[in-house]
């Protein structure tokens, strides 16, 4: 007779890591997690109180402990960015994403059939088309 | 107009600077004053990277910043001077008799530093500094963002406990 208890799911493989001011990673990946079941594919870095050294530390170990080679920031100009520009320095495999919204990661964790990096350049393409202006004047 | 800001921020060029500071103070460039950044050309494209294109960057050492400070003043628009670290801040006011105000806006955890609010760690020879350029005659004080109460330095260095 089979075991009638159904087998929890398989954790998700982290593929990407998402790092920004206050709570913008940790928002985001809940967001996707509440529309899609998917959050698991990312994994949220706070980086508040930490300098530019142990910002860079802190997602050179995610990236080391995870495999994830993608890092997704929120602003240009943002320390998280300013880190993820480091290592892509040495990490030639890596793939920095800045100005990440919404769309953007919801593409990327559907994409689990190509390599995370050239999901992440497709789920650019998504965010950017996802973004509108409605109303008065537009 | 002038240098509207000088700041000490150990992140140098980011989010809180080019944004939180840089829009509401209406900042055509920023002077970063650091004798690494200013002997690197990958360091000084990594920042560049951060910040708008119409938006000019210098990146000098401590003596090439002591040589144009009357120049940057006299500037038709207005700048933030950025240094890295207190001493580099403390070296160009013994420089430059014509420092403003100083802001301190992120000092991060390391080994042998203090926290004295949520965004400033202190050691005992950078609160010395500090105190250098007070008796220099310089208003100090500790703010992140423009929208958050400056703290003077009196303040600073005797809040050990609660962090604002």
């Amino acid at each position: 007779m089979s075991d009638p208890t159904p087998a929890a799911p398989a954790p998700a493989v982290v593929r990407a890591i998402v790092a920004g001011h206050g709570s913008f990673a940790a928002g985001l990946v809940s967001a996707v997690e509440q529309i899609t079941g998917r959050g698991g594919v990312l994994r949220a870095v706070s980086v508040a109180g930490l300098g530019a050294d142990d910002i860079e530390r802190t997602l050179r170990e995610l990236m080391d402990e995870t495999g994830a080679r993608v890092i997704f920031t929120d602003l240009q100009a943002g320390s998280c960015s300013m880190a993820g520009r480091r290592i892509l320095r040495v990490a030639s495999d890596a793939v920095l994403v800045c100005g990440t919204n919404l769309p953007v990661l919801l593409d990327f964790v559907f994409a689990d059939g190509v390599e995370a990096p050239q999901a992440a350049r497709h789920a650019v393409e998504r965010g950017r088309a996802a973004i509108s202006v409605l109303g008065a004047g537009a | 107009m002038t240098l509207v800001l000088y700041r000490i921020d150990d992140r140098l060029i980011h989010g809180q600077v080019v944004v939180g500071w840089g829009q509401p103070l209406d900042i055509d460039f920023i002077v970063l004053v650091d004798d690494a950044v200013a002997g690197s050309d990958w360091e000084q494209e990594l920042y560049r990277m951060g910040v708008p294109p119409h938006m000019d960057v210098y990146f000098l050492t401590v003596d090439q910043a002591a040589e144009r400070m009357t120049d940057f003043r006299s500037n038709p628009h207005r700048g933030i001077l950025l240094t890295g670290d207190i001493a580099t801040m403390r070296r160009l006011a013994e420089r430059d008799p014509g420092l403003g105000a100083v802001n301190v806006g992120g000092i991060h955890h390391k080994a042998g530093r203090v926290q004295r609010l949520r965004y400033v760690f202190l050691a005992p020879e950078e609160e010395v500094q500090l105190r250098e350029l007070a008796t220099r005659g310089l208003a100090v004080s500790a703010q992140d963002v423009p929208g958050a109460r400056p703290v003077p330095l009196g303040e600073l260095l005797a809040s050990d406990d609660v962090f604002d």
